[in-house]
């Protein structure tokens, strides 16, 4: 089995959010970029087939140079080997397009995303893969078998879970559960030394057709300050929640 | 050309992102200067959607769409949307919402933009407002393509009443063969999930040991809420996976959500800032939620929340 995983390269979800050049751009300074969570659980996933199942493990990534730590990160866990499409990411579409294509040059079986990235949080890109490949998907997996061409798995549903089955060549949108938090690894050193060595190919894009485009970006309103209720004095909670809120 | 909306239901209910989406097709339409049309799917009763301005309503019953599968979904969407003429399509940002999203975007060829949450500012260039960054920013997205796929987010644009008389057709949609089929499905029945509960109440650590629930329960049945908590105790088994919102966990975007012992650790905020209305109840003045809350009481829990909850049924029993 020939495994692709999707590898976004995010602010690390303690980073404070500013925006630079009248709001139209990230501001990246002093931000540190990680392994996208939702990602990491699924990679965590893979290194599961690699080495129970004997599957081949490659990491992808859209992105600038820049990314390239964060690919090596996912080398140090364990992947073998290392895509980089050399292009600025514009919206989910292009970059769908960019792994769909690595993804047939490549003849993967299956294709590992987390569900979101923890930046633009649009659950687009691996459904749009799916959809590209013709390949079937499984969004929101928290739980995934395979058995030859058959896989077994499990999703997140409003209220509870769904069991489906399907067959590869198969794209799915992995959250936790794939992989519960304590299964997550930290590279060592060993593993970190190895990383430096294993292939980290760089392609250029193939279109970089998009579809949408980010214009500009907003801050949540300011919060004003919280009115503070005595412990003793319950009603009043209840009054400000039914007259001044209005939510009860 | 048309705005074409799916009014999401489930077990022969519409759900209430159903009413928000009709809502916004009617607003999108009424910007681009034509009519809304609504598709539902092995849902009967579908008069509804009128008083949000659905003009058309078109229904689609099949057996083999009694389950949600994605692709069977999309591919249902796409055909009427395209029977229909319709070049904007708009759908909820549901965990089966943003399921069937990206397939249908690319089925359609459409540029799409998810987690909505206002009226586009503009119609040419096509722009809206989405969520990004969780929660703690937004980006304002231009969909350039003619076709486009608009997903919007839980209780952002609201229910809008704008009563038409609609006209009710059937249509008979293709079903090939889906490649994923569903073999069972658990579900807590009877239960307010996360995503449709108005009010979730939440706790955290604070609570000791999972023995001590009960009250939250209880807070949550006289309310008519959901319950959730935070991800370490989510961790430490206290409950279940389920229950964990946060950044890594469910997202929540109620009217109200209370905090139970909650300490407010950015990843928790991220998941639940999109709620309207935030009560924390907490020991520690210290804690950073406060600075995320609407209304705060500094106390202990086992004091403060079993008072709570005598005092709201007082309160629902005047005010039923």
């Amino acid at each position: 089995m020939k495994i692709l995983v999707c590898i976004s390269h995010v602010p690390d979800t303690t980073s404070k959010i500013n925006f630079t050049d009248n709001d139209t751009k990230f501001d990246t300074n002093g931000v540190q970029f990680v392994i996208n969570p939702y990602d990491e659980f699924v990679l965590t996933r893979a290194m599961w087939f690699k080495e129970k199942q004997g599957a081949s493990v490659t990491v992808v990534n859209v992105g600038s140079a820049l990314t390239e730590p964060t690919l090596r990160k996912a080398l140090a866990i364990g992947a073998d080997d290392a895509i980089r499409v050399n292009a600025e990411p514009i919206d989910g579409m292009s970059v769908a397009k960019e792994i769909a294509e690595v993804s047939k040059n490549g003849g993967y079986d299956l294709v590992l995303a987390g569900k979101e990235s923890s930046d633009y949080n649009g659950q687009m890109v691996p459904g749009m893969v799916a959809a590209m490949l013709g390949f079937n998907f499984v969004n929101g997996c928290v739980g995934m078998e395979v058995d030859g061409n058959n896989v077994t798995a499990t999703r997140e549903i409003d209220g509870g879970s769904e069991s489906l089955v399907t067959t590869l060549p198969l794209v799915v949108g992995g959250q936790k559960g794939i992989v519960e938090e304590s299964d997550l690894r930290i590279p060592n050193m060993r593993g970190i030394m190895m990383a430096r060595k294993k292939p980290l190919n760089v392609v250029e894009p193939t279109s970089s057709e998009n579809a949408t485009s980010s214009q500009s970006f907003e801050k949540p309103a300011p919060k004003g300050a919280v009115k503070l209720v005595d412990a003793d004095n319950i009603d009043e909670l209840i009054n400000l929640l039914h007259n001044k809120a209005k939510v009860i | 050309m048309s705005v074409l909306v799916y009014a999401n239901s489930s077990e022969g209910k519409f759900k209430k992102s159903a009413f928000e989406v009709v809502s916004y097709g009617k607003k999108v339409a009424e910007e681009l200067g034509t009519n809304v049309i609504a598709v539902t799917i092995n849902i009967d009763g579908v008069a509804e959607l009128q008083n949000y301005g659905a003009e058309t309503i078109v229904t689609v019953n099949n057996d083999g769409l009694k389950v949600f599968n994605a692709q069977g979904y999309a591919s249902v969407i796409k055909q009427v949307a395209e029977a229909k003429g319709s070049n904007v399509i708009i759908i909820d940002s549901s965990i089966d919402g943003l399921y069937l999203g990206p397939l249908l975007s690319v089925a359609f060829n459409a540029g799409y933009a998810s987690n909505v949450v206002a009226a586009p500012s503009s119609t040419s260039p096509f722009i809206v407002k989405r969520k990004a960054f969780s929660n703690k920013g937004f980006n304002n997205t231009e969909i350039s393509t003619e076709n486009k796929v608009i997903g919007l987010a839980k209780n952002s644009y609201g229910i809008h009443e704008n009563s038409v008389t609609a006209s009710v057709e059937s249509f008979q949609a293709s079903i090939g063969d889906f490649g994923v089929a569903s073999t069972s499905i658990d579900k807590a029945v009877g239960k307010v999930t996360i995503a449709d509960a108005d009010v979730v109440v939440s706790a955290g650590r604070g609570l000791k040991g999972p023995e001590n629930w009960g009250m939250v329960e209880e807070l949550a049945d006289v309310l008519g809420a959901a319950t959730a908590c935070s991800k370490p105790v989510s961790d430490l088994g206290w409950r279940p996976h389920g229950e964990h919102v946060g950044q890594t966990g469910k997202p929540v975007a109620t009217n109200l959500y209370i905090a139970i012992g909650i300490s407010g650790a950015i990843q928790h905020l991220a998941g639940i800032n999109a709620s309207k209305v935030k009560v924390v109840i907490n020991t520690d003045p210290e804690a950073p939620f406060f600075k995320a809350a609407d209304y705060g009481i500094v106390g202990d829990a086992f004091e403060v929340v079993p008072q709570l909850i005598s005092k709201l049924r007082d309160f629902k029993a005047q005010n039923s």
